[in-house]
């Protein structure tokens, strides 16, 4: 296994060895587990198969999160440089750009050429769903880097959920805006995951739009421009989906809709539990405080970060976001999730059980300490807030 | 004419070249850029954090 040596500011040699080198290929291949459902359907008539990867994501891999643990290892800061500069990394991220349109076209040819009752016929639309949120991580890892190359490559695999807009979106939006009331991909305390969606999905479109906008009017165009990078990927989208449609049919409509909703919901889910709550201050000059490592909720499981290229350490991510993957920190005292990505969707989905599990985790934060002015809260659930955590709350009397 | 570098990606505004890709024409000065610029690449550095270098030459 390769190693790297550095030289400490006290002179002392170090060599590392990155024992999660090769185990980032998962983050490649969990993608395509669409085939593995194929494969087990083909092999045994039984079309429960093609589920598989359902099971996976939202029962096996929260299981083996909770049994495997958490990593809060962090590479040596002197052998950084080096590992950024590694291109095993990197070529990664591009490999799984051509497997993530083999996943939908696969899962696409599938469910129009064989006999398959509804529930697979839809289910297997909800597998290739998944596959393609995991394209929107894959171009989130991608769009945050500075080569031409990476960019193109992230706009390329957005394509593949129709999510063009998000590199857009997520750097000049998102990172700039996040844990602000302002930014609709960051949920607020009281909201649940159903009204954050219907908030976050048009609201990251518009966005995205009126920054390609503003760009384009600089440069003198319309924002209908060919340069338009939202209808660059838009058109790539429109060309692979209207090309799955005329090469496997009709069917392939409701399809593709579940599809592209699912996956959409998988970015949703991951919006949603990234900054609950949490709230930057004000400074006097009317800017936002920079984001901060407390603004963003993380998670050290292993299992689930290395199926995400780490997405999961996230407040390193938003506090230096060109660092790449391999190279992302844990530090201590940060907000903490009480499971890997996986497992918080699933309790995201039942709004009470969030809320119970969350809001105390949020209001003990070191930094919020039951102050209510230093969340990120739903407007007009206050008050309800308030009577709820009484308890929780700082009061004045000190 | 000065260069104006963001201290956490190291991103470069040059007021001689300006940015083609964002539309701001060369010769652009940096205090012309919107009150709302933040760093294209890494847009977390506000315009007033970035770090100004003075050219030597031209
Ligand atoms: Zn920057």
């Amino acid at each position: 296994m390769k190693g790297y040596t550095a030289t400490l500011k006290s002179g002392e040699a170090i060599y590392y060895i990155d024992r999660k080198r090769w185990l980032w290929t998962l983050s490649v291949l969990y993608p395509v587990q669409p085939f593995l459902g194929m494969w087990l359907h083909a092999r045994t008539g039984q079309p429960g198969w093609l589920l598989l990867p359902l099971l996976s994501g939202y029962v096996i891999a929260p299981i083996l999160d909770w049994l495997v643990g958490e990593d809060e290892n962090n590479p040596p800061e002197a052998v950084v440089p080096q590992l950024e500069k590694d291109r095993f990394y990197r070529v990664l991220t591009y490999l799984v750009v051509p497997l993530h349109y083999a996943s939908l076209i696969g899962a696409a040819w599938w469910a129009a050429t064989r006999e398959l009752p509804l529930w697979a016929f839809f289910g297997l639309a909800m597998v290739a769903g998944i596959a393609s949120g995991l394209a929107i991580n894959t171009g989130h890892e991608l769009g945050h880097k500075k080569s031409a190359f990476e960019r193109n490559l992230a706009k390329i695999v957005l394509a593949v959920p129709f999510y063009g807009h998000f590199w857009i979106e997520h750097s000049r939006g998102h990172h700039r805006d996040v844990s602000t009331p302002e930014d609709p991909a960051s949920s607020r305390m009281g909201e649940s995951i159903y009204r954050f969606a219907l908030r976050e999905i048009p609201g990251a479109f518009l966005r995205a739009w009126h920054i390609e906008k503003e760009r384009l009017e600089r440069l003198g165009h319309s924002a209908w421009h060919r340069d338009n990078q939202i209808l660059q990927s838009g058109i790539l989208s429109l060309a692979l989906q209207l090309g799955i449609v005329i090469a496997f049919g009709w069917s392939m409509i409701p399809f593709l809709v579940v599809h592209n909703v699912f996956a959409w919901w998988q970015l949703t889910s991951a919006n949603y539990i990234e900054h609950y709550g949490l709230l930057r201050r004000k400074e006097a000059n009317g800017r936002y405080e920079r984001c901060q490592p407390q603004h963003s909720w993380n998670s050290n499981h292993i299992i689930s970060n290395l199926v995400l290229f780490h997405l999961q350490r996230h407040s390193d991510h938003h506090a230096h976001p060109v660092r790449r993957y391999q190279s992302l920190r844990h530090f201590d005292d940060l907000p903490q999730l009480p499971s890997g990505y996986f497992g918080a969707y699933l309790l995201s989905y039942v709004p009470w059980l969030w809320y119970r599990v969350m809001d105390r985790r949020l209001l003990a934060l070191p930094h919020v300490a039951g102050d209510l002015d230093r969340v990120n809260i739903q407007p007009g659930k206050r008050a309800r807030i308030e009577s709820r955590y009484r308890h929780l709350l700082a009061t004045d009397e000190t | 004419m000065a260069r104006h570098r963001c201290p956490e990606c190291g991103y470069e505004y040059d007021e001689v070249s300006g940015d083609d890709h964002e539309g701001y024409a060369p010769g652009t000065k940096f205090s012309d850029l919107p009150e709302d610029f933040v760093c294209p690449d890494c847009a977390v550095i506000y315009k007033e954090d970035f770090v100004t270098e003075q050219r030597s030459a031209t």
